[in-house]
């Protein structure tokens, strides 16, 4: 039978690419029980890790949620020379390669760059610091809001805001009762999706922390240094609880999606 | 009311003020974005023409992107097969646990790419369990790749799928077309430009991978490494003159992918209508 054929081969691709790996390292986690995962992801480094990983995400999340919506706003519904250019520069963060992202923020803040100096003059560390890593990720992070919002924006049309106006409702009104509870799946959809780059960047991160242990290392990071350090423990418990926060997101993901399609 | 009647007679613009929106968007565009790959391409022409040309086609930098290259072009075959099968398995079969299956797909979206790096290298490095080693292979390069490349052709197909009207397959069937012919002749050519968008975005993503490949290929030089990993290097060893011209060259092919992804939408959305 085709049918039972084509299941067979889609299952299996998936099983050997997918599942059997992820399941792989939840059981090697959990092999000695939960009191060596415990031990692993309390220790100081690990801690400060999956910390600075948090806090990068509630400055990176909340700026790229309110500018997003702007963004989309302005693409959707706003006429300005150069929109075409915005509306192609927002999924170029899709298309780039992390580390590239990484070496492009070196190279205008580091010590060599066109505000290295400057910051450098003030003693404000960018580079190998916290403010590196927040533009890092703020940058691989920012179309997914926009992305999300761009589409439901263009199907609610201006009817509605042109009511409120004529009524008059003032802008900010329109905006706050009208435009945003219209919209506000898309943007729960896109912050979720937001949220789990933010917290899985790597390349981009890697390449502008200069991986100082217990200070500029992020809970990906931590991974890597684990591993190669010959923590495997360390490496697995942490690479665990990142994958239930990755599963987290996909049960938000699938709790979001339904309510949009059926508006 | 005198206020209202103004109202009436001028409606205020819709939303906040346009120019404080569309420019506050704008300049964070800008700032986030342009700015830093305005000083990287800065730097890549501080080099000059022959600079710029010495750092790409150095050895290593071509080996390294030549790997890239076809080793994308080789996960963007397998996930317009595998990608199609699964979304045809997703829409048109049934069986238990196909929520779980579907919501699975996403996985490698939302799962920090190191972590799977590192889920591979468990299952397929040097300690697997089950006796099969890519590490340090070019296969391990394919491997990582497919792992992250995994939702974009399903997930373009999956609608298109979804859409697609039955009346003319069975039209087709009953006028004794075999299964074969049906999904050769109506099915596929109605697929077509989504596959070929999901290609796209899987091929686009493929070119810049890092994080997944760094722990299982090794990053053997002229054997395994890819230009993400080249890049890396570069910087790391003090030469970012280098990182930033194949950076720039990795970019432009990136940019054209994306041009191309945007083409094939608008040819798809004409055929549509058309």
């Amino acid at each position: 039978m085709a049918r039972y054929a084509l299941r067979f081969a889609g299952l299996s691709y998936l099983a050997v690419l997918l599942v059997a790996p992820v399941g792989l390292v939840f059981w090697r986690t959990f092999e000695h029980g939960l009191a060596p995962v415990w031990h692993a992801v309390t220790t100081h480094d690990a801690r400060h890790a999956f910390w600075l990983t948090i806090l990068i995400a509630l400055i990176a999340v909340p700026a790229n949620t309110v500018f997003g919506v702007g963004l989309a706003l302005a693409i959707v519904r706003r006429r300005f020379p150069g929109k075409g250019l915005v509306n192609a520069v927002v999924d170029l963060p899709l298309a780039l390669s992390p580390v590239v992202v990484g070496l492009a923020l070196l190279l205008l803040y580091g010590r060599l760059g066109w505000f290295g100096p400057f910051f450098e003059r003030h003693g404000i560390h960018v580079v190998f610091a916290l403010p590196s890593m927040i533009l890092a990720t703020i940058f691989v992070s920012l179309p997914f809001v926009v992305r999300e919002v761009v589409p439901v924006l263009r199907e609610i049309g201006t009817e509605q805001e042109q009511a409120a106006s004529t009524l008059g409702a003032s802008s900010l009104q329109t905006l706050v009762r009208i435009t945003l509870p219209a919209i506000r799946w898309a943007i729960a959809y896109g912050v979720v999706l937001t949220t789990a780059r933010c917290l899985g960047e790597f390349g981009a991160v890697s390449v502008v922390s200069g991986h100082l242990v217990g200070r500029t290392e992020t809970a990906t990071l931590y991974v890597q240094d684990q591993f190669e350090g010959f923590d495997l423990t360390g490496a697995y418990a942490a690479s665990v609880l990142l994958a239930l926060i990755a599963i987290a997101t996909l049960v938000a993901m699938n709790a979001f999606r339904p309510k949009e399609a059926t508006r | 009311m005198a206020s209202n009647a103004a109202a009436v007679a001028a409606p205020r613009p819709l939303g906040v003020r346009a120019p404080v929106v569309q420019g506050l968007a704008t300049m964070y565009l800008g700032f986030v974005v342009l700015l830093p790959l305005a000083a990287l391409v800065w730097r890549s022409s501080r080099e000059g023409r022959h600079g710029f040309w010495q750092a790409v086609s150095a050895p290593e930098a071509v080996a390294a992107l030549k790997l890239t290259l076809v080793a994308a072009v080789v996960v963007a075959a397998i996930n317009a097969v595998m990608g199609t099968v699964l979304a045809w398995v997703l829409v048109r079969d049934r069986f238990v646990g196909r929520g779980v299956v579907n919501a699975l797909i996403d996985l490698p979206f939302a799962l920090p790419t190191i972590v799977a790096g590192l889920t591979l290298v468990a299952l397929y490095g040097p300690r697997s369990p089950v006796g099969i080693s890519a590490a340090y292979t070019r296969g391990a390069v394919v491997l990582a790749l497919l792992f992250v490349t995994l939702p974009f052709v399903v997930r373009t197909v999956q609608p298109t799928l979804l859409e697609l009207d039955r009346e003319m397959e069975e039209a087709a069937a009953s006028l004794g077309a075999g299964r074969l012919t049906v999904f050769r002749r109506i099915v596929l050519p109605n697929l077509v430009p989504a596959i070929l968008s999901g290609v796209a975005l899987a091929y686009a993503r493929a070119i810049g991978e890092f994080g997944s490949v760094v722990l299982i290929t090794g990053n053997l030089p002229f054997k395994t490494e890819v230009s993400s990993v080249y890049i890396y290097g570069q910087i790391q060893s003090g030469a970012p003159g280098t990182a930033a011209a194949v950076s720039v060259l990795l970019l432009s092919i990136s940019l054209g992918v994306l041009l191309l992804i945007g083409a094939v939408r608008r040819w798809a959305w004409r055929h549509d209508v058309g």
